[in-house]
C-alpha cells in the first residue's frame, strides 16, 4: 500500500566489488513487482537493502515519499517471507505469527483476530498449535506468508519462496500467491526469483537485472518478451534463448532488412534511420517464431545437427559456425527425417528484433 | 569406508569389544565404591566387594555362656544351652568342632559325646545344648569351633555416621552443603555472561569483534594456576579475601572463556534468516536474545552447565586457594575426603561412603543430562 522509489541506488562490498550500479525504480502502490536476473546480479541484495537488512551505498530509497536510507527494518513497514521460511522453531504456528504483534504491543484481541484472518486465508487453521518441524513443506511456507499477512505491512517482499518445494508443490502456491494478491489488491509486493516461469506468470512488471551493469529493463512480461530493449533481456527471457544472428543493414526506413552473415535477408519492423545503413547489427529471432520454408525469402539456412522431437514441438538444433552459439528452431507439431537436412527457416517482421551494439533499434 | 552396501565392517566386533571393556573400566570402580560403602569395616577386611552379593563362609570361635551364671539343674545333670549366634541374623553352621585341632569335626546335629557323661549338640541355626555333671559345667563357657555361612549383609551405618551424626571429623554434610554453595552460583553466573557475550561475539556488529574472538580462544590455553597468586592477592587487596564471593568470582573467570567459546560458536551456527526475520518482525538485540536465541541454544548452554557444574564440584584447588580458611567452616568436600584420609586413613568404610556421598550428585546429574551434553559436544561442528 505504498509508493517505493529507488534513485540512484548503489551497492558496493569493500569499496570494489559493485553488485548494484545505478538503480532508478518506481514501483507503484498496488503492484507486484518480480526481480528476475541471473545468479549474482544482485536481486536479493537489493530485496535486503529494501527491507532495510542492507546498507545502501549510495542513492536513496523512498517509501510513500519518506526516506527510508537508515529507518530499522521494523519501522519501514514491510514483511519479508525468506526463502528459508526462517520460522521460529520453538514457536507453534500461532506464536510464530504472533511473535511481532505481540512486540507491537498489540492487545490480544487484536493479536488473535488478525491470527484468526491470516490463518482462514491460508488454511491454516488446523496446524496452529503445531511446532514448525510437524509441518511439510508447503504447510512451513504457508505460515511464513501468514506472518506477513498478520503484520498488515506496506510492502511485502517475497526472496525466492517457492524454491525450497518440489515441482508440483511450487506451482500449487504460485497459484495461491497470485491469488493472494487478488485479495490483497492494494498490496504492494515484491518477489525475487530466478525461475522465469513464476516471473512471467505472476508479476504486473518484471525487473530484468543484469551482473553489475545495473537494470536491464523493466516492464510487463510480454512486453520484456515481445520488444526486449537489449540483447541481455531478449537471451534471458524466454527458453531456449533467442537467436542472435549477425549481419549488416542494407535496407532502412519503416523497416530495417538485413543481411545475415553467410545467408538469409531479415526484414524486421525495426524502424532506422537511413544513416544505419551498413551498420554492423545482430538480428534476434525466438527460436518459436522460426517457421520452415523453401523460398528464397529466407533468414537462417542450416544443416540440422540434432533433433529433439517433444510431441507438441520440434526442436532443430543447427550446426554451430566458428564457434558460435548454435541457431535453434521450435517448429511446432512433429517433424521427421530432418535430420543432417539443410533447412531453411523464416519469421514474420513483427517478430524480428535488430540490435546495435547490444541496444534494440526499436528503444532508439 | 563402512556403511556401504553389501559391505559389513570387519571392525565391527573391535568396537563392540572397546564398548564393553570401557564400560567395564568406569562401571568397577564406581560401583566398587558404592558397594563398599554400605559393608561394615570387618566384611571389606575379610571379603572383597564382589563376594558381597553371596553368602560367604567364615570361621568363627564362640564361647558358650558361662555355666557358672547360666546352668540350668535338669534331672541330676547340668545344661547349659543357648544360640551361638546373636538373635536372628540368618547365619548358618555347616560344620562345627571342640577342638582347635579339628574346627571341622561334626556336622550340625551331632550330639557329641564329651567323655564321663558330658555332652554338646549343635544345630544349623546355631542353638547349642551343653550338658553334663555341676564339676563339668564350670568355670568358663566351652569353645566352639564354627564354620558359619552368613547371607549377605549390607548396613547404613556409615551413611548415618557420615552424613548425620554431625561428627566433625567424619561429618561429610556441613562440606556437602558448602560445596552446593559454591557450585551453583559458579554455574549459573558464567552461563549467563558467556550467553550475553557469545550473542554479541556472533550476531551484533562492532570494532574489535575478531581480536575480541581470538582472544577469548587465546585465554583458553592459559592455565589457571598461573593466576592464583595475583587473584588471591586481589582479593586480599580489594577487601573480599577468602569465602564464597571470591570463589564465584574466581570459577566464574576461569570458565568464562570455554564458555563464551562454546557458546559463540553453537550461536553463530543458528540460521541467519531467523535473526533477520525476528528484526524485520521489530525485535530489539535484547529481545532476540531472550526470545530466539536463549531458547534455540538451550542445548550448548546445558551442555556447558553440566561441565561447569562437574568440575567447580570436583574442584580442590581453587577452594582450597580461595575459600578454605583457618577455621575450616568452609570447607568442601574434595578437602573434607582429604582430611578423612588422613584422619582414617585404614576405615575404607568411611572413605568409601565419603567419596560416593561427593560423587552421587554429579552421577545424577550426569545421567539427567546426559542427552545435551552428547547433543551440545557436536553442536559446534555438526548441524
Amino acid at each position: 500500500m505504498a509508493d517505493i522509489k529507488l534513485t540512484d541506488v548503489n551497492k558496493k562490498y569493500g569499496g570494489t566489488v559493485h553488485v548494484l550500479k545505478d538503480i532508478n525504480l518506481e514501483i507503484k502502490k498496488g503492484e507486484l513487482i518480480v526481480f528476475v536476473g541471473p545468479s549474482g546480479c544482485g536481486k536479493s541484495t537489493l530485496l535486503r537493502m529494501i527491507a532495510g537488512l542492507e546498507t545502501i551505498t549510495s542513492g536513496t530509497l523512498h517509501i510513500d515519499n519518506e526516506q527510508v536510507n537508515d529507518v530499522p527494518p521494523a519501522q519501514r513497514g514491510i514483511a519479508m517471507v525468506f526463502q528459508s521460511y526462517a520460522l521460529y522453531p520453538h514457536m507453534t504456528v500461532r506464536d510464530n505469527m504472533s511473535f511481532a504483534l505481540k512486540l507491537a504491543k498489540k492487545s490480544p484481541q487484536e493479536i488473535n483476530e488478525s491470527i484468526d484472518r491470516a490463518a482462514q486465508i491460508l488454511q491454516l487453521e488446523p496446524y496452529l498449535d503445531r511446532l514448525p518441524k510437524a509441518l511439510s513443506g508447503g504447510q512451513r511456507q504457508r505460515v511464513a506468508i501468514g506472518r506477513s499477512i498478520v503484520r498488515d505491512p506496506k510492502v511485502y517482499l517475497f526472496d525466492e519462496p517457492l524454491s525450497n518445494l518440489d515441482a508440483a508443490l511450487r506451482v500449487a502456491t504460485r497459484i495461491e500467491i497470485a491469488q493472494l494478491k487478488e485479495q490483497m489488491p492494494n498490496s504492494t509486493m515484491i518477489y525475487v526469483t530466478h525461475d522465469q516461469v513464476e516471473a512471467m506468470t505472476l508479476a504486473d512488471r518484471i525487473v530484468v537485472l543484469t551482473v553489475g551493469e545495473g537494470i536491464g529493463q523493466v516492464g510487463s512480461p510480454l512486453q520484456l518478451y515481445e520488444r526486449p530493449e537489449n540483447e541481455f533481456v531478449a537471451q534471458f527471457i524466454g527458453s531456449p534463448a533467442m537467436n542472435l544472428l549477425p549481419g549488416r543493414i542494407i535496407a532502412t526506413g519503416e523497416q530495417t532488412t538485413v543481411r545475415i552473415a553467410g545467408g538469409g535477408v531479415a526484414v524486421s519492423d525495426a524502424p532506422s534511420k537511413s544513416s544505419d545503413e551498413n551498420l554492423q547489427v545482430n538480428v534476434g529471432v525466438r527460436p518459436e517464431d522460426f517457421t520452415e520454408t523453401s523460398g528464397e525469402d529466407y533468414i537462417f539456412e542450416g544443416e540440422v545437427d540434432i533433433v529433439e522431437a517433444l510431441g507438441e514441438v520440434t526442436q532443430l538444433y543447427f550446426k554451430a559456425q566458428k564457434g558460435s552459439e548454435p541457431i535453434i528452431g521450435k517448429l511446432t507439431g512433429i517433424h521427421s527425417g530432418l535430420r543432417g537436412k539443410t533447412v531453411r527457416l523464416t519469421a514474420t517482421t513483427n517478430k524480428v528484433q535488430v540490435f546495435h551494439q547490444g541496444k534494440s533499434l526499436y528503444y532508439r | 569406508m563402512d556403511g556401504i552396501a553389501g559391505k559389513s565392517s570387519r571392525l565391527t566386533w573391535a568396537v563392540h569389544i572397546s564398548t564393553v571393556l570401557l564400560v567395564a573400566l568406569w562401571l568397577f570402580p564406581t560401583v566398587g565404591l558404592l558397594v563398599s560403602s554400605f559393608r561394615t569395616a570387618d566384611q571389606i577386611s575379610t571379603s572383597g566387594w564382589w563376594a558381597s552379593m553371596f553368602s560367604s563362609e567364615q570361621r568363627v570361635v564362640i564361647r558358650s555362656a558361662d555355666p557358672d551364671d547360666f546352668r540350668v539343674e535338669d534331672n541330676d545333670a547340668f545344661v547349659v544351652s543357648g544360640n551361638l549366634f546373636s538373635e536372628a541374623s540368618g547365619k548358618e553352621v555347616m560344620a562345627w568342632g571342640t577342638s582347635s585341632r579339628d574346627i571341622e569335626a561334626y556336622t550340625p546335629g551331632d550330639v557329641v559325646d564329651l567323655g564321663e557323661g558330658e555332652s554338646i549338640t549343635v544345630d544349623t541355626n546355631g542353638t547349642y545344648s551343653w550338658q553334663g555333671n555341676e564339676e563339668q559345667l564350670s568355670g568358663r563357657g566351652k569353645r566352639i569351633f564354627a564354620t558359619v555361612l552368613s547371607p549377605p549383609d549390607f548396613t547404613l551405618e556409615n551413611y548415618e555416621r557420615v552424613l548425620l551424626s554431625g561428627d566433625r571429623t567424619d561429618g561429610m554434610t556441613k562440606a556437602f552443603f558448602n560445596t552446593l554453595t559454591v557450585t551453583i552460583p559458579a554455574t549459573i553466573i558464567p552461563i549467563v555472561i558467556a550467553a550475553f557475550a557469545a550473542y554479541a561475539l556472533a550476531w551484533m556488529q562492532f570494532p574489535g569483534r575478531a581480536i575480541l574472538i581470538a582472544s577469548v580462544v587465546g585465554l583458553l590455553v592459559v592455565p589457571l594456576q598461573l593466576a592464583l597468586i595475583p587473584l588471591l592477592q586481589f582479593h586480599n587487596n580489594i577487601g573480599i579475601g577468602k569465602g564464597y564471593l571470591g570463589t564465584w568470582m574466581a570459577h566464574t573467570g576461569f570458565g568464562l572463556p570455554l564458555a563464551v567459546y562454546l557458546l559463540r560458536n553453537y550461536m553463530v551456527g543458528l540460521p541467519r534468516d531467523i535473526i533477520e526475520n525476528a528484526k524485520v518482525d521489530g525485535a530489539t538485540d535484547f529481545q532476540i536474545f531472550t526470545k530466539i536465541i536463549v531458547p534455540l541454544s538451550f542445548p550448548a548452554m546445558a551442555s556447558f552447565a553440566i561441565f561447569q557444574f562437574l568440575w567447580t564440584w570436583n574442584d580442590l584447588l581453587v577452594a582450597r586457594v580461595f575459600l578454605i580458611d583457618a577455621t575450616g567452616e568452609t570447607t568442601v568436600m574434595t578437602n573434607q575426603i582429604v582430611e578423612i584420609l588422613g584422619t582414617r586413613g585404614g576405615n575404607w568404610e568411611i572413605l568409601a561412603t565419603a567419596a560416593f556421598v561427593s560423587i552421587a550428585v554429579p552421577l545424577i546429574v550426569f545421567f539427567t543430562m546426559q542427552r545435551y551434553l552428547v547433543r551440545g559436544l557436536l553442536a559446534g561442528s555438526v548441524k
